[in-house]
């Protein structure tokens, strides 16, 4: 019956994804003064996408290939095992805390590697920035993981989960909220959202995500376009369930992975939303400010984990 | 005999020998004059190169007038733009400037077979694309961690082709070179040997963007070359007509430096006041883009704009400049990025927007006035010559546009006026000049008519010829993600810039 939750867990990230890309941009298009093109359009994209026929530029190896492949695949390990839907799962005990930072960054080093295979100066510029942009996100993540893991004695995410279930008032305990902000400004950053990156972008110049897949084509970015929306619920998904986690099922049954699914749906929905909208107000940095975004949130992390020692 | 057989009221011109053309042109630079043009004339037994310099306040225009056999003197010492009009002339004439400092190519790629000259009266059609004698000449920086980003010419968005070439450290850009010239479409030679009426939509097309700006350049052009008197009314409906390209250009590209920093929402609001404006176009001109309505003796439009409109259009525009400049990150991605010193922008000779947001104030409505009614446009106000001073000019040239749409159309309500064809005399070559401050700077025509009363020669230079230099200066030492924002900030055209 567990093995059912983890079915139904992966089976609605991989519908929801593009949905809630088209969600985002739906908000944005409305609160801009735009029609837009409705939340189903990602999926129409993909389909059209997965039809044709992918190219590789002249001189590229089987890394650029083999890239979307492993970015996808990493980003739905951590689709199956991280606690979405159900905390309980066979697959419970690799659904740990450094096992989903590592998974992420395997992703992205995939993508980086791809870039720079390319051997296009927009390849590799873009690898470069994005490699910056991780090495001083991924910190944050594990600072912050902490922060949680500390209270829990565990960095099992099943295990942060549950306990935050149990014990509700600890959500609104320093540690807790400097981890929550510290991670909300991660989470911005490696989905390449605004003021971070503009996904929405046409110049070449200025892009950091975009860049390094711009030599990519048909089935092969589908499959990069479809990584990056999985990515980004997979990381609103954990953000919603570490700070929010009601709704979770801790049990296999079937009302409880109803609710399960429905509280997962709602949560992401309304963080899309809110990220949308908030970026609606926001322009992109310039590139030489993100590092001090990014040094900000580490901040955040160190004074979760400190809170998290002196004041719990 | 190297000047006209007649003299014009409004402009002197002079011959020179080779021997004292930079003394001359010196002592003109030295007197407040600006070399606005340089056009070289195929007269079959040789070849005539005609230097247009004026100034203005009050409105001063001179020609020197230089006969060659294959050379000409360089000014490249003298002024910037003479060095790059000279190697214009060398590549589309095959005049030799001798002592150039830098006699490269620079309106034919290397791939045209030496030799070919397209202007002159014997090219015949083009020959087929030769081998690259010589790659292009680009500047390589070396040194520890210097890398090259070559961009376009095709590009990811829809703009028109040019090629960038950054040399960068890290992401701070220690050299760019743009090479441009890919568009090419010899509008010039298509004017040689036409009637009036075949060359005015080509004078319409020269650049999508400045329809009325380059029509009435040409227009101005010919009426002086035929005496040709035109009503006070149909003036007035041309310096409307020139404020309304120049409205909806800068809303436009106000809202494009918006969407350039990630700041999509004033970009949708600018795209919407956009609409209004074209529209407004619409109903004016019977043209979006306002074609049709300016010819030589006459301006007709179909209805006159509603002031009161435009006012409520410029008080929304200064809102959402408002609104896009309280957000401290659009303020920090705009202030102090990519200065233009108004040494260089003075040295290098820029025009319009460009020059005025760096403190040099040059605007033909008030240095050469086809009407007196412009001759009153403020003077600018920001004087930074970074992004955000740019910005800031044009959305204050928007408000000015508006006040001075008003102030023409206040008690004078025609719909048009003309002026009939004055009757051609045939007393040999006449010429004219047209100066018009179109929305990006200082357009120039000049025109020449056969004594049969066709276009011998029609030499145009949109501002963007003057302008395009200063970009790679104004880019040292910015961050490679600021060009996109410094490039929309001038704003320049490549087909204006390659005829």
């Amino acid at each position: 019956m567990s093995t059912l939750g983890v079915v139904v867990q992966v089976v609605l990230l991989i519908v929801v994804a593009p949905y809630l890309v088209g969600v985002m941009r739906q908000v944005r298009a409305r609160l801009e003064g735009r029609a837009g093109a409705g939340a189903g359009q990602p999926w129409r994209d993909l389909r059209k996408l997965f039809r044709k026929e992918p190219m590789s530029p002249a001189g590229s190896s089987w890394v650029f290939v083999a890239a979307p492949a492993v970015l996808v695949a990493s980003t739905l390990v951590i689709a199956a095992v991280s606690p979405f839907v159900a905390t309980v799962s066979p697959l419970d005990g690799v659904a740990d805390l450094f096992a989903v930072v590592a998974l992420l960054l395997l992703g992205t080093v995939a993508l980086a590697l791809a870039g720079l295979d390319t051997g296009t100066a927009f390849g590799g510029m873009g690898a470069s920035r994005e490699m910056t942009v991780a090495a001083l996100a991924e910190p944050t993540i594990l600072l912050a993981g902490f922060a949680l893991s500390a209270r829990v004695g565990s960095t099992n995410l099943s295990a942060i989960v549950e306990r935050g279930q149990q014990s509700p008032g600890a959500v609104l305990s320093p540690a807790t909220l400097l981890a929550a902000v510290a991670l909300a400004v991660v989470v911005v950053a490696e989905a390449g959202r605004l003021p971070v990156d503009n996904p929405s972008t046409h110049l070449e110049l200025t892009m950091i995500h975009e860049a390094m897949v711009l030599e990519y084509a048909g089935r092969d970015l589908a499959l990069v376009e479809f990584a990056s929306a999985l990515r980004l619920t997979v990381l609103l998904g954990l953000w919603a369930n570490l700070f929010l986690p009601w709704g979770v099922a801790t049990t296999a049954s079937a009302p409880a992975l109803l609710l399960g699914v429905v509280a997962f749906v709602a949560k992401v929905a309304v963080l899309g939303a809110v990220l949308a909208a908030g970026e609606v107000f926001m322009a992109k940095l310039r590139l030489f400010r993100v590092p001090e975004l990014l040094a900000g949130s580490f901040l955040f992390g160190v004074l979760a984990v400190s809170s998290s020692f002196f004041l719990a | 005999m190297s000047p006209d057989p007649r003299t014009y009221a409004s402009r002197r011109q002079i011959g020179v020998t080779a021997h004292g053309l930079s003394e001359r042109a010196l002592a003109l630079f030295a007197e407040g004059y600006r070399l606005a043009l340089v056009a070289a004339h195929d007269d079959g037994e040789g070849f005539r190169v005609v230097y247009l310099f004026v100034a203005g306040s009050p409105d001063r225009r001179v020609e020197l007038i230089l006969r060659t056999d294959r050379a000409i003197p360089s000014l490249a010492t003298l002024s910037f733009p003479a060095g790059r009009f000279e190697r214009e002339i060398g590549d589309l004439f095959g005049i030799e400037a001798t002592n150039h400092p830098l006699p490269r190519r620079l309106v034919l790629h290397q791939h045209w077979p030496e030799g070919w000259h397209p202007m002159r009266h014997d090219a015949g059609p083009p020959p087929p694309f030769g081998d690259i004698d010589e790659p292009y000449p680009f500047l390589t920086v070396d040194g520890t961690g210097v890398y090259e980003i070559p961009v376009g010419p095709i590009h990811a968005g829809l703009i028109e082709p040019g090629h960038f070439r950054f040399s960068v450290v890290g992401e701070t850009i220690l050299k760019l070179k743009a090479r441009l010239w890919f568009v090419h479409r010899g509008i010039e030679k298509l004017a040689e040997g036409k009637v009036l009426a075949d060359v005015l939509p080509l004078a319409e097309r020269v650049s999508g963007d400045t329809t009325a700006g380059h029509a009435l350049a040409f227009c101005l052009a010919v009426e002086e070359a035929r005496d040709w008197q035109v009503p006070e009314q149909a003036q007035v409906l041309r310096a409307v007509l020139l404020e309304l390209e120049r409205l909806y250009n800068h809303v436009t590209d106000i809202g494009a430096l918006c969407n350039d920093v990630g700041y999509g929402i004033a970009n949708a609001h600018a795209q919407r006041i956009r609409e209004q404006l074209l529209r407004i176009n619409k109903h004016v001109t019977g043209h979006r883009l306002l074609r049709g309505a300016i010819a030589p003796g006459s301006t007709y439009v179909r209805a006159l704009p509603e002031p009161g409109v435009l006012a409520g259009i410029a008080t929304d525009i200064q809102q959402l400049v408002d609104i896009a400049l309280d957000n401290s990150v659009v303020m920090d991605r705009m202030a102090g990025t990519a200065v233009l010193s108004a040494e260089q922008a003075r040295d290098i000779g820029t025009l319009g927007y460009v020059a005025r947001a760096s403190g040099i104030d040059h605007d033909a409505r008030r240095d050469h006035p086809f009407t007196p009614l412009t001759a009153g446009v403020a003077a600018p106000a920001h004087t930074g010559g970074d992004v955000l001073s740019r910005l800031l000019t044009r959305a204050a040239e928007i408000h000015n546009s508006v006040a001075l749409i008003t102030e023409l159309l206040s008690g004078r309500a025609a719909l048009g006026a003309e002026t009939t064809k004055p009757t051609w005399l045939a007393r040999g070559r006449t010429s004219g000049v047209g100066l018009v401050e179109g929305w990006r700077g200082t357009i120039a025509h000049r025109v020449e008519f056969a004594p049969d009363g066709t276009v011998s020669r029609l030499k145009i230079v949109d501002p963007s010829f003057f302008n395009w230099p200063a970009l790679p200066v104004a880019l040292a030492d910015t961050i490679v993600p600021d060009f996109p924002l410094t490039n929309k900030s001038f704003n320049l055209s490549y087909a204006g810039n390659d005829l």
